[in-house]
């Protein structure tokens, strides 16, 4: 009845050295321990792997009535880096818990082996408390665990965030509930600038709570970019303010599914608290069916012989009015979204409806495109660029629109989706001298029996062929939640712990890649998060102190 | 970036009518009633003037536990919007409504068994609703039918349809596994998944309560075993008063519930807690430390197990006890001398799974001595020679289970089917047409053996699920399979025709709390607001 015999392969990836049962008497082997596979890493919980780290034996205790977080004297970010007050609570509440009852008791002397302080220093003259965080931002820190007080020490508040998550992931429970934390010298850097998760609030509207939660999951992965695929074929939950009727016409409902302004705000603000990007996609011309429905003549209508069939294909690229259309809505998108990218998308462009529809056919002629619709594609995307970049912003695309020869800005990101061939790609686009993420072999929403984290966590992003030149261009990756099957029901256990194996890849070294290794933190890791009330999916058969027990019902 | 291959248009389009026709579409019940007449004149249900109550003539009535704590359950399952200051909301001009509820037998007080009828009918006219059924389980199906048929319009008001239903379950034996071994599952969390098992009428819970990984259940007689071989003693285990709860909630909503102690096999943490109890492997003429299945050699396994089993059967009312007999590696009995030694004496040679049977009768013998009826799986039955001791048989391997089911038919054993409803491996969902689309008595055979396939089950194995993942990925797949299982197999084989049936009824699931993932692209009005 059991799933041990209907999926073998399963067993053979996990039972290390169980060999062939043999005939023989005397040649039993012993089968693997299934409840023991999550033994004790000697990094302990750390994920993702911090780049240098020197563990002592010698422990402290800390208490939650005497332990505080504070700003080092010479810190340069001071106490109204409402930033860092915030991160600090809410790191004491994951180490000692909201609800509890401190006591404060007075009389009790710290003893000799009691660490009461952690001081948070920030480096450079301008700490970037009140800044948005960007692609060059730098989230280095050094962290050490001694006596009488730890340290954290970064250029930026970036860092500090990052230097938090790791103190708190140092600190554990004894066998009697005391909290202790190893002494313990940390030095770390991303390897990756760019790591993204990429949610999808079109096929399926997510409540805010829903990406809130997982903003706060980032974090505790060292995830800093949200992708925000925010509208699409299905659905348009976007309220533009200039164009009211895109989401009035577009959602699912004109206003329990849809995102105000000040639930954006509300998102944005929440990820810079965190240290996250939020970078929106706006997907043309193509993936575009709901963009229709509050914006008359945006669509090409498609026709069946010589007349409209009622369809509507992609955003018609011959009509001015549809020009003047992007320039105001992104004119929007630009003052509504502080990071410095905007994702315009461009893929999966179908050609059918431009090619019956007679008004594009003779533009083509005018133009001299011949029956080639990637050149009507490219006159189209290079249009919109340019409006784009007269807001200001740099642009990531698809990488179709790199594919398609579309001339694009030197600093444009290339996204890299498709899968199969993805590493010639990825020489490809580095060659031309263009910056890319990957996402290819990270499309989260594909599931599989059995343990798939190990599959993300496997992936070398540059295991391509190439220059250093080139693999210097390429600033990280992004992990793909689509939207097709997963909402509010599914999105948060589907997404973790899966996505944390793809934070450890592109935050931690390169040679960071013992799977036996990675299971032990990653298990324990996966606890913390359902201890922090995220419902992370179980690695395996295993047991954490504290289960998952929230209902809203 | 997306997967352009893999959207379906039709089901999109399919979608869109389904949206369009809204909350009062025909046949709103899932899984569809036997026979189902409705029409669109509807009724106005005002919470202020609607009413349960027992017919003149019915055999409960009013202290019926059963019915009571249903109407209690029933009557804000309809009304979902209420909150406690409803009462200020208007002044009522509407007629009363009241739905009365007879049944033939006062089983108020019992549990549902496997011959438990839970046929009904409903039939909803002007101002009142008539329940009748023979048992208060019959009447339980009936009530979540009617809750399904109510609905609201925009404004928010209740109507309910004039319909007439008939209805009865085509198997009798409609279960759900969980496996609260390989991860520990809160109490609430198998309590929610009776609820959501109600509304998809479901009546059987299977607890796959202990296996290799871990002992959670609580015994009376031997603490030990919870104590030593749960993954925490206080933490992850079930008390007795848990079990009870468990039990008690079961019944209510006319949900047996069948615990199952899987021996031989899958028994490591048995031994922890009871030594002596797992066969020594040896390794070389000594032993290796490591222990394999459950020492059928030795007298005090018998006794331990018959002690065991008479705390089970006294715990768990159900007349079904599962005991697993799935999987035996014999290569821990054949290491060791005193096995071996055993088999001679017992003239088994060779023969390993001679030992196993020996075992599994013996054990079989202990249950029915007192009074249970024992589930096996099939691989008990593959190996058995004198297959007349056998009584029900599970059917799980992949392959033609069709060909096992009528090989276990064909020798007079009841069946239970649980192949092709495996729902632990993940979907993506629109696989739910997968589970839809089995058919269970799809073999050559007779008429008798036909019936003896008295159901089906899905099953939940725990390696990769647990509390975080659990609700999603049951629901809604899960109720594909209670729609073969209760409704008629002629008027549900369309995919199609179900897919806009199964949405609506996602969204009734979501609406009650119940975590269930989307079948594909699209919204529902009210959308789970947890995480």
């Amino acid at each position: 009845m059991d799933t041990a015999l209907r999926f073998t392969v399963l067993l053979l990836t996990l039972s290390f050295g169980a060999g062939l049962q043999l005939n023989y008497i005397d040649d039993y082997e012993e089968e693997p321990k299934e409840e023991d596979v999550s033994a004790d890493s000697k990094y302990g919980s750390l994920w993702p792997l911090p780049q240098k780290i020197q563990m002592s034996e010698i422990s402290f205790k800390l208490t939650s009535s005497s332990f505080k977080i504070v700003d080092a004297k010479e810190s340069s970010a001071g106490p109204s880096c409402s930033l860092l007050k915030d991160a600090y609570r809410r790191y004491y509440e994951y180490m000692f818990g909201s609800s509890k009852r401190q006591q404060l008791n007075k009389r009790r002397r710290t003893g000799p082996s009691e660490l009461t302080e952690l001081q948070v220093l920030i480096t450079s003259p301008d700490s970037d408390c009140d800044g948005y965080p960007s692609v060059t931002s730098d989230e280095s820190y050094e962290l050490s665990v001694d006596q009488p007080y730890a340290v954290l020490r970064a250029p930026k508040v970036w860092g500090a965030l990052r230097g938090l998550e790791t103190f708190s992931q140092l600190v554990f429970e004894d066998d009697y509930g005391a909290k202790s934390v190893n002494a313990t010298q940390i030095s770390d850097f991303p390897r990756f600038a760019h790591r993204g998760i990429l949610l999808d609030t079109s096929r399926h509207y997510l409540p805010i709570k829903v990406i809130l939660a997982n903003l706060e999951t980032m974090a505790m992965n060292k995830i800093n970019v949200f992708h925000w695929h925010i509208v699409d074929d299905q659905s348009f939950p976007y309220l533009s303010r200039t164009f009211p009727q895109l989401s009035q016409q577009g959602a699912y409902h004109p206003y329990t599914h849809v995102y105000t302004p000040a639930d954006v705000k509300m998102v944005i603000e929440f990820a810079r608290l965190r240290g996250i990007r939020v970078i929106p996609e706006f997907d043309t011309p193509g993936h575009t069916q709901s963009w229709g429905k509050g914006q008359k003549d945006l669509l090409t209508p498609c026709y069946s012989g010589a007349t409209p069939s009622g369809t509507f294909g992609p955003v018609n690229p011959i009509l001015n009015t549809t020009y003047d259309f992007m320039s105001q809505f992104f004119k929007e998108i630009s003052t509504v979204f502080p990071d410095a990218y905007v994702h315009l998308g461009g893929d999966e462009v179908d050609f059918n409806c431009w090619k019956s529809n007679p008004d594009i056919q003779k533009f083509m002629a005018q133009q001299g495109f011949g029956q080639d619709f990637s050149k009507l594609e490219s006159f189209y995307i290079q249009r919109l660029l340019n409006i784009v970049t007269s807001t200001k912003k740099g642009y990531m695309i698809w990488q179709e629109v790199f594919d398609n020869g579309v001339k694009l800005h030197p600093d444009t990101v290339v996204h890299v989706w498709i899968g199969g061939g993805s590493n010639d790609e990825m020489g490809r686009v580095t060659a031309a001298g263009y910056t890319t993420i990957l996402s290819a072999p990270w499309y989260l929403d594909y599931i599989s029996y059995a343990q798939d984290w190990q599959k993300y966590y496997k992936v070398e992003p540059l295991n391509f062929n190439g220059t250093d030149e080139q693999k210097k261009l390429v600033v990280g990756g992004e992990a793909c939640l689509w939207g097709e099957y997963v909402d509010a029901t599914n999105l948060t256990p589907r997404l973790w712990p899966r996505a944390s194996a793809v934070a450890e890849r592109l935050w931690s070294a390169k040679d960071v890649t013992d799977i036996n290794d990675a299971f032990n933190r990653l298990s324990v890791h996966r606890c913390r998060m359902v201890e922090r009330g995220i419902p992370a999916e179980p690695l395996f058969s295993s047991f954490c102190p504290r289960e998952y027990k929230e209902f809203t019902s | 970036m997306h997967k352009g291959l893999q959207t379906h248009p039709n089901f999109y389009f399919l979608l869109l009518s389904i949206l369009q026709v809204g909350l009062n579409t025909v046949e709103a019940v899932w899984p569809l009633p036997q026979t189902f007449i409705s029409s669109s004149e509807q009724y106005r249900l005002n919470p202020q003037t609607f009413y349960f109550g027992y017919g003149m003539q019915s055999a409960a009535q009013p202290g019926c536990t059963v019915l009571d704590s249903a109407f209690k359950r029933y009557f804000s399952l309809i009304f979902l919007d209420l909150t406690s200051g409803y009462g200020a909301l208007r002044f009522s001009v509407d007629k009363p409504f009241s739905v009365e509820i007879s049944v033939d037998r006062d089983d108020c007080d019992g549990y549902p068994s496997e011959d438990s009828s839970e046929k009904y009918n409903l039939t909803v006219s002007a101002g009142r609703a008539s329940l009748n059924a023979q048992t208060v389980w019959g009447a339980l199906r009936g009530l979540e039918s009617f809750s399904q048929l109510v609905y609201q319009d925009d404004f928010g008001s209740y109507f309910v349809n004039k319909t007439e239903i008939e209805d009865f379950p085509r198997f009798q034996f409609r279960a759900i596994l969980l496996d609260t071994s390989r991860h520990y599952l809160p109490v609430q969390t198998i309590l929610k998944t009776l609820d959501a098992m109600a509304y998809s009428k479901f009546n059987v819970f299977h607890w796959h309560i202990v296996d290799d990984p871990s002992f959670p259940y609580q015994s009376r007689t031997f603490p030990d075993l919870s104590a030593k071989g749960a993954f925490h003693p206080m933490t992850h285990i079930y008390t007795q008063s848990d079990v009870r709860r468990v039990i008690s909630h079961g019944r209510l909503r006319g949900i047996r519930i069948l615990p199952e102690f899987d021996s031989p096999g899958h028994t490591k943490s048995w031994g922890k807690g009871q030594s002596d109890l797992l066969t020594p492997c040896y390794n070389g003429g000594i032993p290796s430390g490591t222990f394999g299945p459950i020492n059928p050699a030795l007298p005090s396994t018998y006794t331990f197990m018959a002690t065991l089993f008479k705390e089970v059967s006294s715990v768990f009312p159900d007349s079904y006890i599962h005991l697993g007999g799935d999987e035996v590696d014999f290569t821990c009995w054949r290491s060791n001398p005193d096995v071996r030694a055993f088999m001679q004496a017992m003239g088994f040679g060779g023969d390993f799974t001679k030992l196993e049977a020996f075992y599994m009768e013996n054990i079989m013998n202990i249950t029915s001595a007192l009074n249970k009826t024992s589930i096996v799986w099939q691989d008990v039955f593959d190996y058995h020679e004198r297959r007349s001791s056998l009584s029900v048989v599970e059917v799980w391997k992949e392959g033609c289970y069709l060909c096992e089911v009528r090989r276990v038919a064909k020798a007079g054993l009841k069946v239970i089917l649980a192949s092709p409803w495996y729902l632990d491996q993940p979907g993506p969902s629109h696989n739910w047409a997968r589970y839809y689309t089995v058919w269970p008595l799809a073999f050559k055979g007779t008429e008798e053996q036909k019936k003896l396939v008295i159901g089906g089950e899905v099953c939940m194995w725990g390696e990769y699920v647990d509390a975080t993942n659990l609700m999603p990925r049951l629901w809604p797949r899960a109720s594909a399979a209670a729609e073969r299982l209760w409704s008629d197999e002629q008027q549900t084989s369309n995919v199609d025709k179900a897919f806009p049936r199964l949405q609506e009824f996602r969204c009734k699931l979501l609406r009650r709390g119940i975590q269930a993932e989307p079948l594909y692209v699209g919204h529902c009005k009210h959308e789970y607001q947890g995480i």
